[in-house]
C-alpha cells in the first residue's frame, strides 16, 4: 500500500518506524494506543499478557514483541479484537483473587482500568479461588500473590533496572507464581527497597508500599481521572510517573 | 552430611538438569537447602534453580516414596485404558492417596503424561523404569514387592521387557546402515553435495510441522555465529507417539550418523540429543552406542581421518515437560532453564543454543537424512507424494488388534492403516495426538501427508464403545497440566476449557456452554504465545464439528448452577461435624 519503506499501517493510519522498533514501539511513538498490561516502555518486552495481540493478514501477533516490518497492514482497534481483549482481561480477573473494593490499588490499578476501558461488566468465567501465599515479612513492602497477574514487570524491573534480581516467576500452568530470590524466600530477606522500580511498577495490588494507604482518596486516583489509554500513551521508564 | 555429599558429587561441567536429577535420586526430593547449594555450585540465583525445580514434573519439593510410581494417563497406555482403574487399585493395596507420599515414606503413587508405551497396554514407571502390559494380577504382585521392600532391581526381569512389533516397513526400516558408511560417503562427496542431496530429496521435518530440512541446514550453514550446533529433538511427548522410542532403541547408530552428517554440512563441532525424562532408561544404551562410535573414530577429533572435522554428541535428559518438544523451549531447557518458549523470530536456525545458529531435527528426520545421503534423493522420492516425499513411521495404538510401529509411504489412506492394524468398528482416529486432528469415519479416505492430514506419528484409534467426551476431557487435562504458564490465554484458557468439559460431563452444562466452548477454543488457538496453545483446543473444535452429540447429549434444558450447591457445603459440614438432614440442601 505504502511506497515509503519505513512505515507500517495500523487501522489504515500510516505510521513511521525505525530499525529495531516493535509494532508497539512504533505505535506508541505515533500516539496510537494498543492495549497492554505486561509491557512498560523502557523495559524489555515479554509478550505474556497477550492483550496487545493484533492481526496482520490472517496472523495474530503480540505487538510488543513483533518487529515492525515495512508495509505491515495491522488491524488493532477493531470490535473483534477488543472483545477478545476483554475476555483475556476477564481471564486474569478470575485466575487471581481480585478484591477491587477493598484493594488499596483501586483507582490506580491497570487491570481494573483495562476492565473499564474494554467495557467489562462482569467476570464471565467462574472464579478459580486459588490459594496463594501472602508475604508480609518486609517492613515497608507487602506482597499479595493473590492479586498477581504474572505480568513479569517486577521481575524485569528488578533485574534490568534495579540490578537486584529480587523476583522470579516459577511453576507451570495455573501453578505459576512469584518467588523471592532470598535465602528464606521471604521479601524481608531480599535486597528490595521502596525506591526500587520493582517496588512500584506492579500494575495491580500485588506489590504495595506499606503505611501509605489511601493517601490519595478514591475518586482522585489516576484512573478515576484518566483512561488507561491516556496513561498508556505517556508512561515510560525515563519519565516514571510515581503514584 | 548433606553438604559433603553434595560437594562430592558435583562436577563443574555437569548439566543443571542432571545435577538436580542426582539430588532427586539421593534425597527423593529437592529441598530449599539443596537449591541453595546448587545455586552456589552453578553460580546462579537461587530463584533460577527454584524455577527449574518447579517447572519439571519429575522434580519434587516434597519427598517422594522410596518406591515412586507414575502411571501414564494417556488414552492408550494409561491406567484407565483397560476395564479397571489400575492406579486406584494399587493405591488401595498400598494404602496411599495419589500424589501423597505414604506416612512411612515407603511409596508414592501419581499419574504422569503419556510415557510412550501406547502399544504395550497400561503402563507405569517405577523409580523411572517402565513396566508395560499391566493387569490386576501384576498390580497385586507389584504391591506385594513394594510392601516387602524388595528393591526394583530384584523384581521379575520379565515385567520390564518392552516388545516392539514392526508391522509395516518402508524406506527407513528395511535396511540397516553400517556404522560409518554414511559419514564416509558424506566426507568423500563433500558438504556441498551432501546438502544438495538432502535439498533435492524434499525431506521435511518429521516432528509434524514439516519444515524443509535442507532449507533449515542451509540457513544454519550461512548464518553468522561463533559456533554451530546440531540438536536432536528426542522429547517425544505427544501422547500416542512411541516411534522415536523404538528408533532410539533400534537405530541409534543411524541417528548419530545423521547428526554427524548434519554437523559436517553446517560446520558444527557439538551436538546434543535432548532425551525426554520418561525415556531415561534408554540412556545407557545410547551412551554405549556413542562410546562405540568414538572408538571407531566416528566421533571426536579427526573423524574418519579428516583433520578438519571434529564432532561429538552429549545427551541431555529432560525431566517431564511436554512443552520442551517445542524447539525454542527445548533450547531453553538445554541451557538449564525452564522450558518456556522463546520469542520468535529470531529462530533457532540463526539464534539457537547459547544464541548460536542451531539445527533442531526430530529423531526420524535425522535418520531419514542419513539414509538419503546413503541412497540418494531419487531413492527417497520413490516413495511419498509431491509435497511429502519419502515414508512416515506411525505409532499405532488404541482400539485395534495389532498396535505397533507402521512405516508407510506418505499418502497412505487412513482406512488402509486401520485395515492393516485390524481395527474394526472405529468411531474416530486422533491423528498427531491431542494437538493433532480428530477424524471421523466419514473422512477415513483422507491421506497421511503434509498436504492433507499431517502427523508427528501419533495414530490413536477409538472404537465405537469409547466415550469421546471422556477422551476430550483427558486431552483438556493434559494441556492444562502441560501449559508452561507463560501467557494468559493458554495458562488460564486451558484450565477453563478443562473445567467447562468437566461441567458438561457432570450433567450441569446448558446450550450456552457449547457456544462458550467454541469461543474459548478460538481464543486459545489465536491468542496464545506458542504452538502448545495454538493446538490445545484442536480436539474440542474438531469434536464440536464431527461429533456435536457428545457434548449435547447430556445438556440441561434450563439454567443450572455450574457447581453442586450441596457438595459445596461439604467443607462446612466437616468443620462443624454435622451430616444431618438440616446440614444438606434440599435438592428436590
Amino acid at each position: 500500500m505504502s511506497a515509503n519503506p519505513n512505515t507500517i499501517t495500523i487501522d489504515g493510519q500510516e505510521i513511521p518506524f525505525t530499525a529495531k522498533q516493535t509494532i508497539m514501539d512504533a505505535a506508541l511513538a505515533a500516539g496510537v494506543y494498543i492495549p497492554y498490561l505486561c509491557h512498560y516502555p523502557g523495559l524489555p518486552p515479554s509478550g505474556n499478557c497477550r492483550l496487545c495481540v493484533v492481526e496482520i493478514g490472517n496472523r495474530n501477533v503480540a505487538a510488543c514483541i513483533t518487529p515492525a516490518v515495512a508495509g505491515q497492514e495491522i488491524r488493532n482497534n477493531t470490535p473483534e479484537l477488543n472483545e477478545v481483549r476483554k475476555t483475556v482481561t476477564q481471564m486474569l480477573f478470575v485466575e487471581g483473587n481480585h478484591i477491587c473494593p477493598s484493594c488499596e490499588k483501586t483507582g490506580n490499578c491497570k487491570l481494573q482500568a483495562m476492565g473499564y476501558y474494554l467495557g467489562m461488566l462482569e467476570d464471565h468465567f467462574p472464579q478459580f479461588y486459588q490459594r496463594r501465599e501472602m508475604d508480609a515479612s518486609h517492613a515497608e513492602i507487602l506482597l499479595d500473590r493473590g492479586r498477581c497477574i504474572l505480568c513479569d514487570l517486577c521481575v524485569r524491573a528488578s533485574r534490568d533496572v534495579d540490578g537486584k534480581n529480587v523476583f522470579a516467576i516459577v511453576g507451570r500452568g495455573t501453578n505459576a507464581h512469584l518467588i523471592i530470590n532470598s535465602p528464606t524466600g521471604k521479601l524481608a530477606d531480599s535486597t528490595i527497597a521502596t525506591t526500587d522500580l520493582a517496588a512500584t511498577i506492579c500494575p495491580v495490588g500485588a506489590i504495595l508500599i506499606k503505611e501509605q494507604g489511601y493517601q490519595v482518596p478514591v475518586g482522585q486516583r489516576i484512573y478515576d481521572q484518566h483512561t488507561i489509554r491516556e496513561i498508556g500513551l505517556q508512561e515510560s521508564i525515563a519519565k516514571k510517573n510515581d503514584d | 552430611m548433606l553438604n559433603s555429599s553434595l560437594h562430592n558429587s558435583a562436577s563443574p561441567h555437569e548439566h543443571l538438569l542432571h545435577r538436580l536429577y542426582a539430588l532427586q535420586q539421593q534425597f527423593l526430593h529437592i529441598s530449599p537447602e539443596s537449591m541453595q547449594q546448587v545455586a552456589s555450585e552453578f553460580n546462579l540465583p537461587v530463584s533460577q534453580v527454584a524455577s527449574v525445580v518447579e517447572f519439571y514434573s519429575f522434580f519434587y519439593t516434597q519427598p517422594c516414596g522410596r518406591f515412586h510410581i507414575l502411571f501414564s494417563n494417556c488414552t492408550s497406555c494409561g491406567y484407565l485404558a483397560g476395564e479397571q482403574d489400575l492406579m486406584r487399585m494399587l493405591c488401595q493395596l498400598l494404602q496411599v492417596t495419589p500424589g501423597k507420599t505414604r506416612q512411612d515414606g515407603l511409596a508414592s503413587v501419581d499419574e504422569t503424561s503419556c510415557i510412550g508405551l501406547c502399544d504395550q497396554g497400561a503402563s507405569l514407571l517405577v523409580n523411572g523404569v517402565p513396566i508395560p502390559a499391566l493387569d490386576p494380577e501384576k498390580i497385586t504382585q507389584i504391591a506385594q514387592r513394594i510392601t516387602a521392600g524388595t528393591p526394583v532391581t530384584n523384581w521379575s526381569a520379565e515385567w520390564f521387557k518392552i516388545r516392539d512389533t514392526v508391522h509395516q516397513r518402508n524406506l527407513l526400516l528395511t535396511d540397516r546402515l553400517t556404522p560409518g558408511s554414511v559419514l564416509h560417503k558424506a566426507l568423500q562427496q563433500g558438504a556441498n553435495e551432501s546438502l544438495e542431496v538432502i535439498q533435492q530429496s524434499g525431506l521435511r521435518g518429521r516432528g509434524g510441522a514439516g519444515f524443509d530440512t535442507g532449507k533449515k541446514w542451509q540457513l544454519c550453514r550461512v548464518a553468522s555465529g561463533g559456533a554451530r550446533y546440531v540438536v536432536c529433538n528426542a522429547d517425544e511427548g505427544e501422547p500416542g507417539t512411541f516411534k522415536d522410542r523404538f528408533l532410539l532403541s533400534e537405530q541409534a547408530d543411524a541417528l548419530f550418523e545423521g547428526m554427524a552428517v548434519c554437523a559436517f554440512v553446517i560446520g558444527a563441532n557439538k551436538g546434543f540429543v535432548y532425551l525426554r525424562g520418561e525415556y531415561r532408561y534408554l540412556l545407557s544404551h545410547l551412551q554405549a552406542v556413542l562410546e562405540q562410535r568414538r572408538s571407531l573414530g566416528l566421533l571426536g577429533k579427526n573423524i574418519l581421518g579428516h583433520e578438519n572435522f571434529q564432532f561429538d554428541i552429549d545427551i541431555v535428559v529432560g525431566a517431564g515437560a511436554y512443552i520442551c518438544g517445542e524447539e525454542s523451549a527445548l533450547i531453553e531447557s538445554l541451557e538449564g532453564k525452564p522450558g518456556i518458549p522463546r520469542i520468535r523470530p529470531p529462530f533457532p536456525v540463526t539464534h539457537g543454543y547459547l544464541g548460536q545458529p542451531t539445527v533442531i531435527n526430530n529423531v526420524e528426520t535425522l535418520i531419514a537424512a542419513a539414509q538419503i545421503v546413503m541412497h540418494g534423493s531419487a531413492w527417497f522420492k520413490s516413495a511419498g507424494t509431491e509435497h511429502s516425499t519419502g515414508s512416515k513411521i506411525l505409532s499405532v495404538s488404541g482400539d485395534c488388534r495389532s498396535p505397533g510401529i507402521y512405516e508407510y509411504s506418505f499418502g497412505v489412506h487412513i482406512q488402509q492403516v486401520l485395515d492393516d492394524c485390524h481395527a474394526h468398528n472405529v468411531q474416530a482416529v486422533q491423528i498427531g495426538g491431542p494437538a493433532g486432528k480428530l477424524i471421523g469415519a466419514g473422512d477415513f479416505n483422507r491421506a497421511i501427508s503434509f498436504e492433507d492430514v499431517s502427523t508427528g506419528g501419533s495414530f490413536l484409534i477409538f472404537g465405537q464403545q469409547r466415550d469421546l467426551l471422556a477422551i476430550n476431557r483427558n486431552f483438556a487435562r493434559f494441556f492444562a497440566h502441560e501449559s508452561c504458564g507463560f501467557c494468559t490465554p493458554c495458562r488460564v484458557g486451558t484450565q477453563l476449557l478443562k473445567n467447562n468439559l468437566d461441567k458438561i460431563a457432570a450433567g450441569r452444562g446448558t446450550a450456552y456452554d457449547i457456544e462458550a466452548l467454541k469461543q474459548l477454543s478460538h481464543l486459545i488457538q489465536h491468542q496464545s504465545h506458542c504452538g502448545l496453545g495454538h493446538t490445545a483446543a484442536n480436539h474440542v473444535l474438531d469434536s464440536l464439528q464431527c461429533f456435536p452429540q457428545i457434548f449435547s447429549a447430556n445438556l440441561k434444558q434450563h439454567f443450572t448452577a455450574q457447581f453442586d450447591l450441596d457438595q459445596s457445603l461439604e467443607n462446612a459440614r466437616q468443620i462443624t461435624h454435622r451430616d444431618d438432614a438440616a446440614a444438606h440442601l434440599d435438592n428436590g
